[in-house]
C-alpha cells in the first residue's frame, strides 16, 4: 500500500510538469465560454498543444516509435495526463481517435494508406470520430442496422448514425456496419475507416439540452469505399468494437472538472441563514457524503495505475470508476444551485457564480449517465463480468439478425 | 504507487482466513449470540492470541511482533470476514493503539506485552449516555488519583482487564488508565444489537487511575486526544467493516445464482443486478478509502485526520447498505433467525455505531476538509 510515486515516476512527473509549464497554452485570451469545448478558439489551442506535445515526444507517449508514438510505458503516459489535468490543459478532441480508434486500427490494418493517417492525427491535424450507434442500437450495441454491400473491389455503405462526437469536425470516422444480415447479431457485423468528406456522407449536429451541438447524426446514402479500408475481418467486426469500447471506459472513468474543492469554495463565499453555507450541518453532510465518493475515483484511478505498472490492463471494475463519476457530477452540480437559492437560476457568464460552470455542467451531467455506456449497461457489466451472475434472458441470440423483432 | 497489499501482505491474508475458516465459522459467533455468555468466545480468542495478531502493530520493544500496521489491516479485514466475536477491536485497535500514541514509556512497557500476547485485553471507556460525546456531557469524575462516575456503553467492558477512561480532571477532560479488576469497579454486563459483541455498564467509586501519557497529569485535550486515538481506530474498524461486506456481497450474490423464481435465478433479473452492483460500488469506494487509510496510518502521513474519516464515513456506509439489501435479496428466509444475514446486519451496526455514528464522523471529515483547503490556499498565497 503506497500512495506516492516510486523515484522514478517522481522524477519522470517533476520533468513533465516542468515541461508542460514551459509549454502549454496561454488561455487567458478566452472568455468563459471561448474556454468551453468545441469552441473554435478552444479547439484551436488544443491542436497547437498536440502539436507541441507530439515534437517534444509527449503525444501518444505509450505507443511504439514505429506506430508513431514516443516508446514510453503506459504509467508514463498516466502520469502525464495526470500532469496535464493538473495544469488545466487535457482537451478531449483528439482521444476518441488516439485512444480508441487508432489503436484498434493499427492492430489490424498496418498497410501505408492506414499509417499514414497516423502522424497527422497524433499531431492533432486530424481527428477522428467513431460511428458506431444508431437509432435503433444504443445499448444494445450490435443491433447495427447500416449496411455494407460488398460490390467488386468495394464496399457501397447506407444507413444512419448517430450520437457521434465530433463527427462534424472530424477528418476520418470508424464505422460499423452489418454485413451478413442472415448470420446472428453480432456475427455479420464489419469495421471499416472511411473519409468524413466521402460523396454520399452528411453530418447534421444534434442540439443537446445544454443548447451544445458537438453531438451528430450521420446519414449514409450509398458511400462508396475501397475494400482496403476494411478493419479486420469481414463479419469479424465485433471483436474490434470490443477493444474500443473497453478503452472508452477507462478513460471516462479517471474523472475530470469541478471538484469538492470548488465547492468549499462556493459554499464558503454563500450565504445562509446564519454565516455561510459552509456552516450548514445539511451542507457539511453532504459535503462528506459527496468527497468519499469522488475522492474513491481519484483511489481507484491509483489503481489502473498500479496495474499498468504491473503490465497489466484495466479490467471490467472501471465501470465503478464510471459510475461514480458522472453520477456524483450530476449531485454536485444540483447541490451548487440548491445552495445558491434563487441565485443558482442564473447561468450567465456575466452574472453566475464560477462563469456560469455549475448551470452549465448541470444541464450537461445527465448525458455523462448515457454516454459511453449507461447506468444500466455499466450495472449489468459488474453483474455479469465481475460478480458472475447470469444474463438476462436473449430472445435474439441465435437467430438470423433479418429475423429479430425491433419497433420503429 | 502500489493500490494493492505486497505479497507477503497477500499471504499473511491468505494465511489468515484458512485459520479462521477453521477456528472461526459462523457457527462460534452464532454460539455467542445464542447461548448465555460473556459476549466472545474465549477458546477463538485464545487461538488467536496464539497467532501473535494482538501484537502485530506493538514493537518489539514492548513485546510485540512488529508485523506493521498495513499487515494488521489485512487481519482485520479478515476478522471482518469470518465475524469473529472476540475483543480484538477493542484492544487492539482501541486500546493498544492509545497506549501507542498517547502512553508513556512506563505504562508502554507494564501493559502492552500482555496485550500484544492476547491474555490482557484492554477497552476504552468514553459514552455515558445518548447523543453525541462533548466535554458537557461527561460527569465521571477524578481528582487525587482516583475516578468517581458511571460509563455506559463500554464494549467489551465486561471482560477487559484494562481500560482507558475519558472523565473531567482539574484540567477538563482527559483520559486515564485503570485496572479493571480492581478495587471501586462494578461491571454490569448489558444488552446489545450484537450480543457477538459485549458490552457492560461499568461504574468507578474511588477507583485508583492514573493519567494517560508521560506528563503524569491531565491536560484538558482528553477529547481531542480520544478523537486522534479513534483516528486510527477508524481505519482498522474499516478493514473488519470491508471485510464483512464483501462476504455479504458473496453471500447475496450465491443466494441469487442458487434461488429460482418464475423459472429462472433470480440473479439474472436486473432488479437483483442492479442492487448488487450497487453494493459493489460501494464496497470499491470503502475499500479505496480504508488503503488510503492504512497508507496514511502506516506512514504516519499529514493526510491521517482526512483518510480516516472517510475511510470510516465509506465502510460504515458500505457495510450497513450490503447487510440491509442482502436481507432484501434473501426474501423472506433472510429474514429469520436461522439464516446467517442478521448476524452481519447487527455486526455492520455494531461498527458504525462503537466509535461514534455517521453524522459526528461526516462533521469532523467537513471539518478537515475546510481546514485542508484553507491551508492550501494559505501556502499557494505564502509562494
Amino acid at each position: 500500500m503506497n500512495f506516492e510515486d516510486s523515484p522514478e515516476e517522481a522524477r519522470y512527473r517533476t520533468t513533465v510538469r516542468h515541461w508542460i509549464a514551459d509549454n502549454a497554452p496561454d488561455m487567458s485570451g478566452l472568455g468563459a465560454e471561448q474556454r468551453r469545448n468545441w469552441h473554435p478558439g478552444h479547439k484551436e489551442i488544443a491542436r497547437r498543444w498536440q502539436a507541441t506535445k507530439a515534437d517534444a515526444g509527449y503525444a501518444c507517449i505509450s505507443w511504439p516509435k514505429d506506430r508513431g508514438g514516443a516508446g514510453g510505458t503506459a504509467i508514463e503516459e498516466a502520469i502525464f495526463n495526470q500532469e496535464e489535468v493538473r495544469a488545466g490543459v487535457q482537451f478531449t478532441y483528439f482521444m476518441t481517435g488516439l485512444h480508441m480508434l487508432l489503436p484498434a486500427l493499427l492492430e489490424h490494418n498496418q498497410d501505408a494508406l492506414a499509417l499514414n493517417r497516423v502522424p497527422p492525427a497524433v499531431r492533432g491535424d486530424e481527428i477522428w470520430c467513431q460511428l458506431f450507434s444508431e437509432p435503433a442500437s444504443g445499448s444494445d450495441s450490435a443491433g447495427i442496422r447500416c449496411t455494407a454491400v460488398r460490390d467488386g473491389d468495394d464496399w457501397v455503405i447506407s444507413g444512419q448514425k448517430v450520437w457521434n462526437s465530433g463527427a462534424h469536425v472530424a477528418d476520418y470516422g470508424m464505422l460499423l456496419a452489418r454485413t451478413d444480415p442472415g448470420l446472428p447479431k453480432h456475427k455479420g457485423l464489419t469495421v471499416f475507416w472511411l473519409d468524413m468528406k466521402t460523396p454520399g456522407l452528411e453530418v447534421r449536429p444534434i442540439r443537446v439540452m445544454s443548447g451544445e451541438s458537438e453531438l451528430n447524426e450521420v446519414f449514409l446514402e450509398e458511400v462508396r469505399i475501397p475494400d482496403s479500408q476494411r478493419v479486420g475481418e469481414v463479419n469479424d467486426g465485433w471483436k474490434v468494437v470490443i477493444s474500443t469500447l473497453m478503452n472508452e471506459r477507462a478513460a471516462l472513468g479517471s474523472g475530470t472538472g469541478l471538484s469538492w474543492r470548488d465547492m468549499i469554495a462556493l459554499a464558503g463565499q454563500t450565504p445562509s441563514w446564519e454565516g455561510s453555507v459552509m456552516e450548514d450541518p445539511a451542507f457539511r453532510e453532504w459535503l462528506a457524503d459527496y468527497y468519499v465518493n469522488v475522492e474513491a475515483i481519484r483511489l481507484l484511478s491509483f489503481r489502473t495505475l498500479t496495474s499498468l505498472s504491473k503490465g497489466e490492463a484495466p479490467g471490467p471494475a472501471s465501470s465503478a470508476g464510471k459510475l461514480l463519476w458522472s453520477n456524483k457530477t450530476q449531485e454536485m452540480t444540483d447541490q451548487a444551485l440548491d445552495i445558491q437559492d434563487h441565485f443558482g437560476l442564473l447561468d450567465g457568464a456575466d452574472l453566475a457564480v464560477l462563469d456560469g460552470a455549475f448551470q452549465h455542467r448541470f444541464l450537461w451531467s445527465p448525458g455523462l449517465r448515457l454516454g459511453g455506456g449507461t447506468d444500466e449497461i455499466m450495472k449489468n457489466i459488474i453483474a455479469e463480468r465481475i460478480l458472475g451472475l447470469p444474463g438476462d434472458i436473449r430472445v435474439d441470440k441465435n437467430v438470423p439478425f433479418r429475423e429479430i423483432p425491433h419497433g420503429r | 504507487m502500489n493500490f494493492d497489499y505486497s505479497d507477503e501482505q497477500k499471504a499473511l491474508k491468505d494465511q489468515a482466513r484458512r485459520f479462521l475458516s477453521d477456528v472461526s465459522p459462523l457457527a462460534v459467533a452464532r454460539k455467542v449470540l445464542e447461548a448465555p455468555s460473556p459476549g466472545f468466545d474465549a477458546t477463538l480468542w485464545t487461538r488467536i492470541g496464539e497467532q501473535g495478531w494482538c501484537g502485530a502493530a506493538i514493537p518489539e520493544a514492548y513485546g510485540g511482533f512488529e508485523f506493521g500496521h498495513v499487515e494488521l489491516c489485512a487481519l482485520a479485514e479478515e476478522l471482518g470476514r469470518a465475524l469473529a466475536p472476540v475483543p480484538f477491536a477493542s484492544s487492539v485497535y482501541q486500546f493498544s493503539e492509545a497506549l501507542l500514541h498517547a502512553g508513556s514509556e512506563a505504562q508502554k512497557l507494564n501493559l502492552l506485552p500482555g496485550i500484544a500476547s492476547g491474555e490482557r485485553i484492554g477497552t476504552l471507556a468514553f459514552s455515558e449516555g445518548p447523543g453525541v460525546l462533548s466535554a458537557g456531557r461527561i460527569s465521571t469524575r477524578y481528582s487525587n488519583g482516583a475516578l468517581t462516575g458511571t460509563k455506559l456503553p463500554v464494549t467489551d467492558g465486561g471482560i477487559a482487564h484494562h481500560g482507558i477512561v475519558l472523565a473531567l480532571g482539574d484540567a477538563g477532560p482527559d483520559l486515564f488508565l485503570v485496572d479493571f479488576s480492581g478495587n471501586g469497579v462494578t461491571r454490569q454486563a448489558v444488552s446489545t444489537i450484537d450480543p457477538t459483541r459485549g458490552a457492560a455498564s461499568i461504574t468507578f467509586q474511588n477507583t485508583p487511575a492514573e493519567p494517560l501519557g508521560s506528563a503524569g497529569k491531565g491536560s484538558g485535550s482528553g477529547l481531542e486526544q480520544l478523537r486522534r486515538i479513534h483516528d486510527r481506530t477508524a481505519i482498522l474498524l474499516a478493514f473488519e467493516q470491508v471485510g464483512g461486506a464483501d462476504r455479504v456481497l458473496e453471500m447475496a450474490r450465491d443466494y441469487a445464482l442458487e434461488r429460482y423464481a418464475f423459472g429462472r435465478q433470480i440473479g439474472s433479473y436486473q432488479a437483483i443486478k442492479h442492487k448488487l452492483a450497487d453494493i459493489f460500488v460501494k464496497n470499491e469506494v470503502a475499500r479505496a478509502n480504508a488503503y488510503y487509510g492504512a497508507w496514511a496510518l502506516a506512514s504516519n502521513a499529514p493526510e491521517l485526520p482526512v483518510a480516516a474519516a472517510a475511510a470510516r464515513v465509506a465502510a460504515s456506509e458500505a457495510y450497513w447498505f450490503a447487510c440491509r439489501e442482502n436481507i432484501q435479496t434473501h426474501g423472506g428466509i433472510g429474514f429469520t433467525w436461522e439464516a446467517d444475514c442478521h448476524l452481519f446486519y447487527r455486526r455492520a451496526r455494531h461498527l458504525g455505531l462503537v466509535i461514534g455514528a455517521q453524522r459526528d464522523w461526516k462533521r469532523r471529515l467537513a471539518d478537515r476538509l475546510v481546514r485542508r483547503v484553507a491551508q492550501e490556499n494559505a501556502q499557494r498565497s505564502e509562494a
